[in-house]
Formats: structure tokens, sequence, C-alpha cells
């Protein structure tokens, strides 16, 4: 399975509308903590794991939750746990 | 109409999912009516047959008026509906407003206009009303002229359109919590505590547990907190239950009331029933389902009418202490407040522990401080032994 970057990024973004449809992206600072942005709690943030399980496969364990802390950071773990190939620059 | 908490007066009925001639089952919900906490799926409290529907969409029905009749073992469901005076007009057509989401203004006033167009089926309009009509997407055929002169005017046509404008839900559920808690500080001589609990080993114990299981079946530390406190809560019964008519009622179980702040404003505490007699794994299923349909504003009766105490629980984003105002007539609230990594002294040496505050706000006409504290003391020793909470 090949996943672009910006794939994970959608996908953990559409998980995210899924539980704050109110969120704009364009407001959301990718290097800040995203929870505390759009008031996601301990609850929605398992539901966001969970729809990201089934929507690209991928299982967070809970003690990898820390990596998850900013949007950067998020897509960053997501793509290395997939394999994805780092971003070029 | 089922009374949803003590400040309900009345609540707008919306729909029927049985049909006269069914059975139906004891819990099972019957009906949809519209709060001020949103849509609620009612239960029916008794079992049998329904014999008539008696409460039609639109109509605001005040607490304790009958909406159906139902027949119970023995009795003959069509001899009762057959019984029964017929309760509407004929010919009112509930069905041609839309009712869903009717609560301050309903569209009550409206269905009842629409029943009336002139008996030759033309309705006089005003031009401009006519064209404000059309702007405003209301259909002609539901107005009902008002003024001297027998024609639809274009003030017709504005309060319509206000009348059927949703009304603001945020607004009314403002305003229920106002009341509720205006009445809490003026009735409840709430006195509070605190203790600071080392969670560190409940933590760490569910870590493990957790580790164990796929991401659908993992346990959120909410869950070990509530089940603490429903059973902490068997040491002093007199924090679970209601203060009614000058005397403490105690609860019939440990239906804790979890708050749930709402995206965009608002809170609603609806009903864990017996949390002390659930495994942690019910309980979280049955948590995550609560949840979910508080946040899209589908509760059900007994969950908004049946807390017996309330816990509010900060989680991981909020402050570290809260103290609650009680929900009358409830008598007490417990807050758990944002764990966080603490120095903590074990054995004479000092060792970093995760430590939460768990408070306690409870009514002073039932109970006293001394119990209170036996309480979070009570607390505090369960989660030392997170094993027996599984």
């Amino acid at each position: 399975m090949s996943m672009s970057r910006d794939e994970v990024r959608n996908a953990l973004i559409d998980s995210i509308l899924a539980v704050a449809p109110e969120a704009d992206f364009a407001l959301v600072r990718p290097d800040r903590p995203v929870r505390g942005q759009l008031d996601i709690d301990s609850f929605d943030f398992l539901t966001i794991l969970v729809h990201l399980h089934e929507k690209i496969g991928v299982d967070v364990p809970e003690s990898d939750y820390g990596k998850m802390v900013t949007l950067d950071g998020a897509v960053d773990y997501l793509a290395r746990r997939l394999g994805v190939e780092p971003a070029k620059t | 109409m089922p009374s949803l908490g003590a400040d309900m007066e009345d609540g707008t009925f919306v729909e029927w999912n049985v049909e006269p001639g069914q059975n139906v089952a004891r819990g099972q919900v019957i009906c949809v009516v519209e709060t001020q906490k949103g849509a609620v799926d009612v239960e029916i409290w008794e079992g049998g047959v329904l014999a008539k529907l008696i409460a039609s969409p639109g109509k605001k029905i005040p607490v304790g008026q009958v909406m159906a009749l139902v027949a119970t073992a023995g009795e003959d469901w069509k001899a009762i509906a057959a019984a029964a005076p017929s309760p509407l007009p004929v010919g009112a057509p509930p069905a041609a407003t839309p009712v869903t989401g009717a609560t301050e203004r309903p569209a009550a006033a409206l269905a009842a206009s629409g029943a009336v167009p002139s008996s030759s089926g033309r309705l006089k309009v005003s031009p401009a009303a006519r064209r404000r009509a059309a702007e405003l997407g209301i259909d002609l055929a539901t107005l009902k002229p008002s003024g001297a002169l027998a024609a639809v005017s274009m003030a017709d046509v504005e309060s319509a359109a206000a009348a059927t404008k949703p009304p603001d839900r945020q607004t009314a559920m403002r305003d229920a919590i106002a009341a509720a808690m205006s009445r809490s500080k003026r009735e409840i001589p709430h006195y509070y505590l605190a203790n600071e609990i080392n969670v560190e080993c409940a933590a760490s114990w569910l870590e493990k547990r957790n580790a164990a299981l796929p991401i659908g079946d993992r346990v959120l530390f909410a869950a070990v907190e509530l089940k603490a406190v429903a059973c902490a809560l068997r040491e002093t019964p007199e924090l679970n239950g209601f203060y009614e008519r000058g005397a403490f009622r105690p609860g019939t179980g440990m239906h804790l009331g979890v708050a749930v702040s709402l995206r965009g404003g608002g809170l609603v505490a609806p009903a864990l029933h017996d949390v002390d007699k659930l495994s942690l794994a019910d309980l979280m299923v049955q948590l995550k389902d609560l949840l979910r349909r508080a946040r899209s504003g589908q509760l059900r009766s007994s969950e908004i009418a049946d807390p017996t105490i309330t816990v509010t629980n900060l989680g991981d984003l909020g402050v570290e202490t809260v103290f609650g105002v009680i929900y009358p007539p409830q008598v007490a609230l417990v807050g758990l407040g944002r764990s966080t990594v603490k120095p903590w002294v074990v054995g004479g040496a000092v060792a970093p522990a995760r430590v939460l505050q768990a408070t306690l706000s409870a009514d002073h006409r039932v109970s006293d401080g001394m119990r209170g504290a036996r309480f979070l003391v009570e607390l505090d020793r369960l989660l030392q032994q997170p094993e027996g909470l599984a």
C-alpha cells in the first residue's frame, strides 16, 4: 500500500472533522497542540483513533499518544508508522 | 408527559414511534419530545398494549398531562380507545408544518391556522404580502388573515416566518442551566471538600490493560473514575439521592449523571445506570454510547430523569480542581480534575506520580463534612486497588 503524506494528512483531518465538524483547519496552528485548539477531549481523541484505524488501518498504541500532540507531529508519526516516504524538501 | 428534571415545565411533542394496538414493554422508546435539553427519546414506564395516542406533533404539553392510553394485562385496548374522548378537533393538520425543533415558539398556532383556508378554497392576500411570502418561502395556504380586512397582510406573513424559524437551542439550554443553577445556589447550602489522590497505580494498571486490547476496546481513565465513585458511594448513601419536600430520598441505584459539555456551548448530565454493578468493559461501552448520543442530541428520558448524583470530569484538557454546583434535587456532585505529574513522597523518598484533585460539593441539609470526607477517603482507597474496579 502506498499512501502519500497528503493522503495521511487528509485522513487525519477527516477523522477529526467526524468528531469536531465545526473545526476550521485554516485557523489551526499545525505546530501547536491540536486538542486544545479544537476542544478534543480524551473521548473525542479515542474516537478519532478508531476512525483512523477503520480508514487507513493504522493502530496507534496508547503509549504513542504523546507523539500525536500537534497536527504536524501526528502526520509525521502516522506517516512513519505507515511506512510513507519522507517528504522531499 | 414525564418530568425530565426539576426545571422542566413542559415539552413539545415531536412524533410517535408506535401505533395503537402495538405491544409495548416497560422501558421501550415510544415517542420523541423536544425539551430545553434537546430532543429526548421517551421510554414508557408501564408495559401493555397502546390503546390510544393522544399527543400530537407540535403541541406543547405540560408535565403530568396524558399523552397516550395503555391497556394493561386483561384490558381490551379497543374498548379503552373507543371510550376515550377524541383529543383533537377534527381536521387539525399537525403534519402541515415542520415540528422538529419547535420549542419556545411551537408551530402549533401555525398548524391550527393552517386548518382554515377560506371555505371557497381561495385566500385573499395583499399583493405586498404575496411578494413577501414568496421571498421568505412561506406557503400562503398555511396563513390566516388576522386583521379586519379578511385578507392576509404583510404582518401575517412576517409573523408566520418568525414562527417557522428554528428556535434557538443555545438560548433554551442556557435558560435551563440558569434556572437549575440559580435554584441550586438559592436553596442548597453547599459545603465543599477536596482531596489530592495519587492515581499513578490506577493509571499504569489501566495502561497495561489497554496495551493488550484492540483500539475499539480500550478503556478511558474516566471510566475507572466513574466506577470508583459509584463503589465509594456504597459507604455514604446519603450523598446519592434527592432532597424533595423537605426530606432526603435515597437513590435506588448508583445512577451517575455524567456531565458532558456540548460543542458550541451548554452541557447535559445524563445517567449511566447502576455503575457500581457494571464491569469496566461494559461501563466503557455504555459510556461511549452515552457520550455519542449526548453530543448528537439523542438521549433517553430515563437518562435525563434518573441521575442520583453528578460527576464532572475535566479530563486531560481542563484545570486541576473543580468545585461543582449541585444539580437539584440531587444532593451531591463529585468533581475530578486533570491529572498531573507531581512529586510524591513514598516511603521517605520523592518520586514522580500522576495526581488528581477529587472534590465533593454536598448538600448540608442531608450530610455533614465528616461523612463527605469519608466518601473522598474511600474513593482514594478504591483507586489504590484498581484490580477491584475491573
